[in-house]
């Protein structure tokens, strides 16, 4: 079947199997490798991306459903080589090791701080507590997002 | 609002050397710039997949391809028959047994390899498993490590000649019996338990996998494959497909977690190399979620008996008989000559009079393995059985915990200490380390609030550790692994310009080798870490050595980076004399530049003399020119980290949930070279120490089914099942590393389970009479030992 996806802004079509995963097909297509796969039952986190702006998971998701949908993923986050705050967070922080869940935990957060940009700790763990870090321990991320949320409260203050 | 923490000024860091530098190689990471293993596509590159055994033991009546070659897409199916005639059938394993790489005879462990399907595409090879037809004959199955031993117990490894019985190695022994029976008759106090550290696996975020690329026309095997010992591999594989290893090159690209998982070489990579010779093309295979956790690299899987003594309030003797469970193959790491690991350090941080230690191995019908997760070769489980029995002796005497330790410390004035098991730590001030945690903790106030919540019926623990781990390994008059000696390799190249490249054998999975290692050139040559390029994880570009694992990088690793970077060092000096005209002598270094004594002003910076190396201008008589320099570092001893822990958790008495509401670790890892990352490591490893104390367990039906085959029922932590962790630190370098450093990657691991399962059980004792529990502690195990029948994990 032929399906046509919007990923980072570009429409991206081909024939595809109608199993294939949206995973595969980000991966795959677009050739975008920053998605990873990590566990096929939904637990780890390691493929979120954004679909309309909501992180889902992307292993648990046909390429087919995504049709007419807008893919955001990792690679999307940097703009006109600027970071996103949430990307600058993780290095300033220290929150992220092996780097394999960072793009997943990167696509949670973000997702977080669009709607909710003053989360508390509580509310952060929550957010993230779909996606595995086999590393960190978590602390470094909770502190990140933070970081990440206080640098773009005070941008917007000074705006 | 928040207010933004403040960064350290850079006034408050070392510009150049040791501190919180953050990482570089973060940039590619947080991009979605990550090479790892399965981000790599080769031309005409072919996709692998396993087919694996439905049972734990069984006899191979036939194996029927047929119909899995018609499928259009399937380029080949290989068998046990086919590796036989390539004499790829079976493997040495690092502990000197072998392996099937695809069974022929009989299936040993359900998930075992049976057939390897090669197809043009990932989904295409998995449809192919499918059509082929295994015809199987089921045996009894043993997977309980003791009742392998029953008389009447299946044989497992009738493959051996003379095996008769499911033992895998002769019982091995350390410390003197005779004297701990001595220690035990003259005691006041004496305890016993039985202590399971139940298996479980280190399920890093990436699978394992790899890329085998064979070049008929060359000879050349090119091999992409996210592993911790890529000069090991390669040296293995020359010997198992006999081809040259010269010929082989291994790049292990970024690597999505270890944790011990991907030191071995399995069976689906063996495959991989036999498909691409067979096939010619590059063979993917990577392996999913079940195929980790049920047939790599498994951890602990010991059954442990311990007996512990006191004599006037202290700790005087200990005995161990312990049973480790290998699975089908023993395919267990460590060097050759520790059958059981440095499982004998069980001794632990105290001065006893006498101990004896007994383990013997056997074979199950269980994946094999026992190499894995921040274990440091057995001493998680050394560890987990002596602090449980130190808590257990302090029940029993109605001592303070911490008090029974403190008393029972090696003393400082007493390093070097010779353990009543042979192990020599270097050096330590444990009971600066405890108090240090006590304060953090609080520890006097968390008892008090622990007497009022107990008058309300609330249930809260405190749990304390204390550890002692020997790692770096190894001295290669002690330690070899298949006779390779555990050393590693540095090369280091300042090139004309003053920038440095560093080669290292040992390669990152996480632990910030990029960073760290170029700090360390940094610390010694005084040039910007930055302008340290720090080269690993490919086996054409890196000096040969065994490495990431046992935390052994920074004490085996940073060793040899530490000294070539001297070696450097006193090769600058000698052209600085050439350039200053004066003699070596008369110059002193310091950071960056050899100047003259008496008369800083004049000096070379490292910059100058690496221009002056590779110039027309005269070099010193009979130098070489360049800047540069190699060494193997063989370290001359361990070194002896260790660490004061202390765990709060909280008992709902409704549902047995068990809460790890604070956490504090002390480490001493001497000295840090770059604080971030060590207590990111510290994080990383408490949290892995949660997972295994309170919910990741692999476990098996009586008929050898496991029961934990995916993350819905192998279950690891998340965020909210990690409190945020309170460290400290104490600094006791090492005496006899270059730097002052030990290892630290896995002393969190270590030292937290039994942390967290004493405090489990200092919240029932009073109420509930429970004076042991096994790992893990889940709401239904909790609550059955509340209820006075507590279960074992298996």
């Amino acid at each position: 079947m032929d399906v046509s996806i919007a990923i980072n802004g570009e429409q991206v079509s081909r024939e595809i199997e109608p199993r294939q995963l949206l995973v595969h097909f980000i991966r795959e297509t677009p050739g975008l490798t920053g998605t990873h796969w990590g566990c096929d039952t939904s637990n780890c986190g390691a493929c979120v991306v954004q679909m309309d702006g909501r992180p889902v998971k992307s292993c648990t998701i046909l390429a087919a459903m995504c049709e007419g949908h807008e893919i955001r993923t990792v690679e999307a986050l940097e703009v006109d080589g600027r970071l996103d705050p949430i990307q600058q967070g993780f290095h300033e922080r220290h929150a992220l090791q092996c780097g394999f869940c960072t793009p997943g935990m990167l696509m949670t957060a973000r997702a977080l701080l669009d709607e909710n940009p003053d989360p508390t700790d509580v509310e952060i763990r929550t957010a993230i507590s779909g996606a595995i870090c086999r590393c960190t321990g978590y602390k470094n991320i909770v502190s990140a997002v933070r970081w990440a949320a206080d640098h773009e409260a005070a941008a917007k203050q000074e705006a | 609002m928040a207010v933004v923490e403040n960064l350290p000024s850079p006034s408050t860091e070392r510009p150049i050397g040791f501190g919180r530098l953050k990482r570089k190689e973060d940039l590619r990471f947080i991009r979605g710039e990550g090479n790892y293993l399965d981000d790599i596509k080769l031309p005409g590159m072919v996709y692998g997949a396993i087919l694996r055994s439905p049972y734990a033991h069984a006899r191979i009546l036939s194996i029927d391809t047929s119909a899995a070659l018609a499928h259009p897409n399937v380029a080949a199916v290989v068998t046990a028959k086919d590796l036989e005639m390539l004499g790829l059938a079976w493997m040495p394993t690092i502990s000197y047994d072998t392996q099937a790489v695809l069974a022929g005879d009989k299936v040993r462990f359900q998930g075992q390899e049976v057939a390897f399907v090669i197809a043009t595409d990932e989904y295409s090879a998995n449809d192919a498993l499918a059509l082929i037809d295994v015809d199987y004959d089921p045996l009894p199955a043993v997977v309980n490590a003791r009742k392998a031993l029953d008389a009447d117990a299946p044989l497992i490894r009738d493959d051996k000649s003379g095996q008769r019985d499911n033992l895998a190695s002769p019982t091995w022994e350390a410390g003197d019996e005779a004297a701990a029976d001595r220690a035990f008759a003259e005691a006041d106090t004496v305890v016993t338990r039985d202590i399971i550290y139940p298996r479980c696996h280190p399920a890093p975020l990436e699978t394992c996998g790899i890329i085998a690329d064979f070049n008929p026309n060359t000879g050349q095997l090119d091999i992409y494959n996210g592993n911790q010992a890529p000069h090991a591999h390669r040296t293995v594989y020359a010997h198992v497909a006999g081809l040259a290893e010269h010929m082989i090159r291994i790049r292990t690209g970024d690597i999505g977690g270890g944790f011990g998982n991907k030191v071995p070489v399995y069976p689906g990579y063996v495959c991989a190399i036999a498909g691409s010779i067979v096939a010619g093309a590059p063979v993917k295979w990577v392996e999913n979620r079940t195929e980790n956790l049920t047939s790599t690299g498994f951890a602990r899987d010991y059954i442990m008996r311990g007996e512990m003594c006191s004599k006037d309030g202290k700790i005087t003797g200990l005995r161990v008989d312990a049973i480790a469970d290998h699975g089908a193959f023993d395919s267990t790491a460590q060097p050759t000559k520790f059958p059981a690991g440095f499982f004998h350090i069980v001794c632990g941080s105290y001065d006893l009079e006498a101990s004896h230690v007994k383990v013997k191995a056997v074979y199950t019908n269980k994946a094999p393995g026992g190499v894995a997760y921040r274990c440091s070769f057995r001493i998680t489980e050394a560890v987990y059985l002596v602090e449980r029995m130190a808590d257990a002796l302090a029940l029993e005497m109605k001592v303070d915990p911490i008090d029974l330790r403190m008393r029972s410390f090696i003393a400082p004035e007493q390093f070097p200490y010779v353990t009543t098991t042979g192990w020599t730590y270097d050096s330590g001030d444990y009971g600066k380390t405890m108090d240090v945690a006590k304060q953090i903790a609080g520890y006097d106030e968390l008892r008090r609030e622990q007497a009022e919540k107990r008058a309300r019926g609330e249930l809260m623990g405190i749990g304390v550790s204390f550890f002692t781990e020997g790692v770096g390994a190894g001295p290669r008059k002690h330690m070899d692994i298949l006779g390779l000696s555990m050393n590693d390799g540095a090369d280091l190249r300042v090139h004309p310009s003053g920038k440095a490249v560093v080669s290292i054998s040992a390669q990152t999975q996480g632990q910030g080798h990029e960073t760290t290692f170029a700090q360390i050139v940094a610390e010694e040559l005084g040039i910007p870490p930055e302008d340290v390029e720090v080269r690993h994880g490919d086996t054409d570009k890196s000096p040969y050595g065994l490495g990431t694992y046992g935390s052994r990088s920074t004490p085996v690793s940073g060793g040899a980076v530490a000294i070539v970077s001297r070696k450097v060092r006193d090769k600058a000096r000698l052209i600085a004399a050439t350039m200053l005209e004066t003699r070596p002598e008369d110059l002193a270094w310091e950071k960056g530049r050899w100047y003259v004594k008496g008369d800083p002003e004049q000096g070379a910076m490292i910059e100058d003399i690496a221009e002056r190396a590779y110039s027309g201008e005269p070099m010193p008589a009979e130098m070489e020119g360049g800047l540069d320099a190699q060494v193997i570092y063989d370290p001359p001893n361990l070194t002896y980290p260790y660490g004061a822990y202390i765990a709060v958790v909280d008992v709902d008495p409704d549902t047995a949930h068990v809460k790890v509401r604070r956490f504090i670790a002390v480490d001493d890892c001497g000295v840090r070279i770059n604080p971030m990352v060590v207590d990111g490591q510290i994080h990383g490893g408490l949290a892995e120490g949660i997972g295994i104390a309170l919910m990741e367990l692999i476990s098996f039906d009586e008929e050898g089914n496991c029961l934990n085959s995916s993350l819905m029922d192998y279950l690891i932590p998340t965020a909210l099942e990690c409190p945020d962790f309170e460290l400290g630190e104490t600094v006791t370098p090492c005496p006899h590393h270059p730097l002052g450093a030990k290892g630290v990657g896995e002393s969190p691991t270590v030292g937290s389970p039994p942390a967290i399962v004493n405090a489990v059980i200092d919240a029932l004792h009073e109420s509930h009479g429970v004076d042991h529990i096994d790992m893990p502690c889940t709401p239904a195990r909790v609550w059955a030992a509340m209820q006075g029948r507590p279960e074992p994990p298996q």
